[in-house]
């Protein structure tokens, strides 16, 4: 901490980095051929995912393995929302919340009986309960269709906006991304925030200092599944067509390593483990079948070497704005 | 009907004592280190499949003598991948945080698995069958000489671990390690030697294990670990994490629950839930297990000291 605790920013230089950023993937994203458009998308599909998941493993310090739970939550709420599958076709936005509504809903109730304990457990449950959602996804035909997945699923129409192509959803993933790192942000630098990291760091003395720490590490895991079902809906729409094959434990593994590999507890660590984990398998296509064999490789080599990530904890936004705003 | 129970008893007693010599590899891992090891489960794959590759190697594919000394073999091989994963991706990291040394077990798992499956292929094998065939009947219940076996074996590694535990000096260090691995060091104990053997015992349990579910089910695949893991692991929570009986009684337990709730869940629920959801049992068990006995059946009484650690990692 410095003592200038409240550094002052320079608006313009702010707002400038603030937009900057975004508005170059844009255009970027107009001169791209549609494959690389597609990679693009999943890259920053991947930086909110890892964003959210951020909360209860970076900033938390608990382990989640099934947040791809969440993520097929979301997913299936668009698909059985708006699609043949009951005729029943809503707006894009309210679904976008139900979604998000779902899976938090989920995540507390699954959060009530585990994270009153020692925070492993958690592990262990979330892995459980993203395999559980793969079984009723497998087996609920009736509802979920199966193995065979929902197909024609609606076209999304925001606020009379058709998301057809995959540069319309780069400009929704970028206004989605913009949203989440600063709301993730905000959160780190809230009172939430100083006790999320007085619970990771020590849970007796955050206990000591008054705080809740069932209470908060529930509200951060049912944020992280908020952020998650956004996604899902999101990513439903984009490929509009969802399988139980999309949501596997691999998925929930690839999340934690975008951000254990970027930086735990660091919006741009979620940014940077992102494109690294989605964009280096695309480069490697011919090697598919070692890939899963260097995931693993790579979490253990970066937890021996890099335990802090590519970038550490302390070199986030506030730092940047610290930077840009003191000169 | 009573031979439908009993018959579903020794199904149950034949799952259970696979998941208990799983189980108590974890129990014993979490016991020392506070470590959930994610790569037990795919230790358990390993054994199965370095089994196969040693019958077929030894020629000795079906054979029940030559299935003790695959069975040896391939107790000493996985072991002593055990001990190296823990010198190479955990001890490194002892001390750090919590969160690390998981994180570095979930990537052995990832790492192993694919090693296998690099090294046996994405299709399942067909799995020679080490223990005897045959079968006997009993009160009209249809018992194996596979599940007979399948119990023996489990039976006798048990409890010669708890003779082990309990009655060597090697067994007495490793609980002075569990006790307080700081304390031990103070009386002249070498903790790295207590967790190496540990990191020993544990997977070979686990791989010996591998090789009897494989031979029970015909096939191997390498994938199977991963639920199969999540059971055990559940198991182990059920019976007390880091308590050895706890283990066994959770694995027995544990079978019992699946094996009858299968059984009758579809007859209870005219057919709305079929067999289909077996792999959920776990799952809901361990749920309520942490919501009402947090330290599981045989654990320690779960006081503000012993359930609070300084931070959760």
């Amino acid at each position: 901490m410095t003592s200038e605790a409240h550094p002052r920013l320079n608006p313009v230089r702010g707002a400038a980095a603030l937009l900057a950023v975004p508005a170059l993937v844009l255009v970027i994203g107009h001169f791209l051929p549609t494959y690389p458009l597609r990679v693009l998308d999943m890259i920053l599909l991947y930086a909110v995912l890892g964003l959210g998941l951020n909360i209860v493993v970076g900033y938390a310090g608990l382990l989640d393995l099934g947040f791809v739970a969440f993520y097929a939550i979301g997913a299936y709420s668009w698909a059985l929302l708006a699609s043949g599958q009951f005729d029943i076709h809503l707006p894009f936005a309210l679904v976008l919340f139900i979604g998000a509504g779902l899976a938090g809903l989920a995540g507390i109730l699954l959060g009530i009986p585990v994270l009153r304990l020692r925070g492993d457990y958690l592990a262990i449950v979330t892995l459980g309960f993203g395999e559980i959602i793969r079984v009723l996804m497998n087996n609920l035909d009736g509802l979920t269709n199966g193995p065979q997945g929902i197909a024609r699923i609606d076209e999304a129409t925001l606020f009379g906006w058709t998301l057809a192509t995959p540069l319309d959803f780069l400009y929704l993933l970028v206004g989605l991304l913009a949203v989440a790192f600063l709301f993730v942000w905000r959160i780190q630098e809230s009172a939430l925030g100083t006790a999320l990291a007085a619970v990771r760091e020590d849970q007796d003395a955050a206990r000591g200092c008054g705080i809740d720490t069932t209470r908060v590490k529930l509200v951060a895991f049912g944020t992280s599944a908020m952020i998650g079902g956004a996604c899902g809906v999101i990513f439903a729409a984009m490929q509009r067509f969802v399988s139980p094959e999309s949501f596997t434990f691999w998925e929930s593994l690839v999340i934690v390593l975008v951000i254990v590999v970027g930086g735990l507890g660091n919006p741009f660590g979620a940014l940077l483990g992102a494109t690294l984990l989605i964009l280096v398998p695309e480069l490697l296509r011919a090697w598919a079948d070692y890939r899963l064999l260097l995931y693993g490789m790579a979490l253990v080599l970066v937890i021996l070497a890099r335990p802090r990530g590519l970038i550490a904890r302390d070199y986030g936004p506030s730092w940047l704005m610290r930077r840009l705003g003191g000169g | 009907m009573g031979s439908l129970i009993l018959q579903q008893t020794i199904n149950a007693l034949t799952v259970g004592s696979i998941y208990a010599l799983i189980a108590l590899g974890y129990t014993m891992v979490y016991g020392v280190l506070r470590l959930i090891n994610f790569a037990h489960s795919e230790l358990f794959t390993a054994g199965a499949f370095i089994g196969l590759g040693l019958a077929g190697a030894l020629g000795v594919a079906g054979h029940p003598l030559g299935g003790v000394a695959v069975g040896l073999v391939t107790f000493v091989a996985v072991g002593l991948i055990g001990v190296s994963v823990e010198i190479v991706a955990y001890r490194p990291l002892r001390g750090t945080s919590r969160l690390a040394p998981m994180l570095s077990a979930l990537g052995m798992a990832v790492v192993i698995q694919n090693a296998v499956m690099l090294i046996a292929g994405r299709r399942p094998l067909i799995y020679p069958s080490f223990l005897p065939n045959g079968v006997v009947e009993l009160f009209g219940a249809i018992v194996t000489y596979k599940q007979i076996t399948i119990f023996t074996v489990a039976v006798v590694l048990m409890v010669g671990l708890e003779l082990f535990v309990n009655r060597t000096t090697l067994g007495v260090r490793i609980r002075a390690v569990a006790e307080n691995a700081e304390t031990a060091s103070l009386v002249g104990i070498n903790p790295n030697m207590a967790i190496s053997l540990i990191f020993f015992i544990g997977p070979g349990l686990g791989a010996v294990a591998g090789i009897l579910y494989s031979s029970f089910y015909g096939v191997a695949s390498f994938t199977m670990g991963f639920v199969i893991g999540m059971k055990a692991f559940t198991a182990a929570i059920l019976g007390g994490i880091g308590s050895i009986p706890g283990a066994v009684l959770g694995g027995f337990l544990l079978g019992i629950i699946e094996t009858f709730g299968t059984a009758w869940m579809p007859v209870l629920t005219g057919g709305l839930v079929g067999t289909e959801y077996r792999d959920i049992f776990a799952f809901s068990v361990l749920v309520l297990i942490l919501l009402f006995r947090p330290a599981g059946l045989l654990g320690e009484h779960v006081s503000e000291e012993t359930m609070v650690y300084k931070s959760d990692f």
